[in-house]
């Protein structure tokens, strides 16, 4: 009980500073919108196969920049004084929930325009969206624990990226897989498979990240 | 040398060279394709056997640092992925080798061998991690975790992702596997030896590693 008040009041935190300031939101729907308007005027044009990686490689990399900021971002003075303060789980725990609803915002506005500008429905639309759905998810989980062992190790950005390639691939790979069955309008049952790989990935690393934090957090 | 202590070093070296020599010399099934190269077969699987033991050792040696925070669990983690990602390379370079005669080029785009490349690279982000980190009891902690949080990725990789792909493997999209080809009794005699010699071969190194890194460690203190 006592753990989900903690989660609870870390979430309205969260949600507050964000209100606030209102620069994640707002700093990484610009870079995705930019982002994507660049690869309009550099594609032009784009259907099937090449339009699903552009989408998923933009993602990887907007993810990357808006979830990065959770653990990065804050001050060595703020984590101790959230230390004092919270069980380790219940930050995890909150961070990866507010990074999650983080994602599919912005997941969610970034395929409403991609199609706008790219002009260029899936067949499968449906499904479509729920590949997008599960990619935030699995994204902003395991950018989030990657992003505490990255901030931990107190080198920011690269080693980000090299931390977590890797690890989001597999995710990526069948994701690419799923939205392709979509693009092409298979039948739903065909994608039941990578669903469940997907699932499957994003329960063995919630997992992971809940046993795993609590060691990484205290030093 | 104690032969109590040492017989399982004495049992790899045989066993590595009963199935070198034994892999050139026996018998093997003509195939199509494959031909001879299926000799291969005693030398590029082994690799992987070897590498994946290697890592399931540093895991463990890993969850150890976490438990009881000794720089010794820590060392051992290390060498043993060092060892690990030497056999991961001469796996990826055997597998490369065999492609070119069989695929006709050496990297063609099958699932397992791509997915193989990934799962090093999830072993050199470690080593990076590593440099990046000056304190040692930090450095250990935070790649023991990073490790730990990549070894689930890593079975993903190796054992689930190949299955929903086609891959050029045999026994993978609708290629016959060996058991098909009649891995018959012959092979299997140079095979299960060869996987055993070259699993023991590369623990045997891990050790080694380990070793000499304590010692230095020891010196420069």
């Amino acid at each position: 009980m006592q753990l989900i008040k903690e989660v609870k009041f870390l979430i309205g935190k969260e949600l507050l500073l964000e209100w606030r300031s209102k620069y994640a939101l707002n700093g990484v729907v610009l870079y995705v919108v930019s982002t994507i308007f660049v690869c309009f005027l550099s594609f032009v044009s784009l259907s099937g196969v090449t339009w699903n990686a552009l989408f998923w490689i933009i993602m990887l990399f907007a993810s990357i920049n808006a979830v990065s900021k959770s653990f990065l971002q804050e001050s060595k003075g703020r984590q101790l004084y959230i230390y004092t303060l919270a069980s380790p789980l219940a930050l995890i725990i909150s961070k990866t929930i507010y990074n999650v609803l983080l994602m599919l915002l912005l997941t969610l506005i970034a395929l409403a325009f991609y199609t706008l500008v790219f002009d260029y429905v899936p067949q499968d639309m449906l499904l479509y969206i729920v590949a997008t759905i599960l990619g935030s998810i699995s994204f902003s989980m395991i950018f989030t624990m990657v992003s505490a062992i990255a901030s931990k190790a107190g080198n920011g950005g690269m080693l980000m990226s090299i931390l977590s390639f890797p690890v989001i691939i597999p995710v990526i790979t069948v994701l690419i897989k799923l939205s392709k069955n979509a693009i092409d309008g298979l039948d739903r049952s065909v994608s039941l498979d990578e669903i469940g790989i997907l699932l499957t990935i994003n329960v063995l690393v919630a997992a992971f990240s809940l046993l795993l934090f609590p060691y990484l957090w205290k030093d | 040398m104690n032969i109590s202590q040492s017989w399982w070093k004495i049992l790899g070296a045989i066993l590595v060279i009963y199935s070198t020599v034994y892999g050139f010399l026996s018998s093997v099934p003509a195939l199509p394709i494959l031909h001879e190269s299926i000799r291969n077969l005693y030398f590029h699987v082994p690799m992987w056997f070897a590498m994946i033991v290697l890592f399931t050792i540093s895991v463990f040696h890993s969850i150890k640092f976490l438990n009881n925070g000794s720089e010794d669990s820590d060392l051992k983690a290390v060498q043993s992925v060092n060892a690990g990602i030497v056999f991961g390379i001469l796996g990826i370079v055997t597998g490369a080798i065999w492609a070119r005669f069989t695929w006709g080029q050496a990297w063609s785009f099958d699932v397992k061998q791509n997915f193989a490349a990934i799962a090093l690279l999830l072993y050199f982000a470690y080593l990076i991690l590593r440099n990046a980190i000056d304190e040692e009891q930090k450095r250990a902690k935070i790649s023991a975790i990073y490790n730990i949080f990549a070894f689930p990725m890593m079975v993903v990789l190796l054992f689930v992702l190949p299955r929903i792909g086609d891959s050029l493997h045999p026994g993978n999209g609708g290629n016959p596997g060996f058991n098909a080809y009649d891995l018959d009794s012959r092979m299997r005699m140079v095979f299960y030896p060869a996987c055993a010699g070259w699993i023991i071969i590369g623990y045997w190194i891990y050790t080694l590693l380990a070793r000499v890194t304590k010692l230095e460690k020891k010196k420069t203190l």
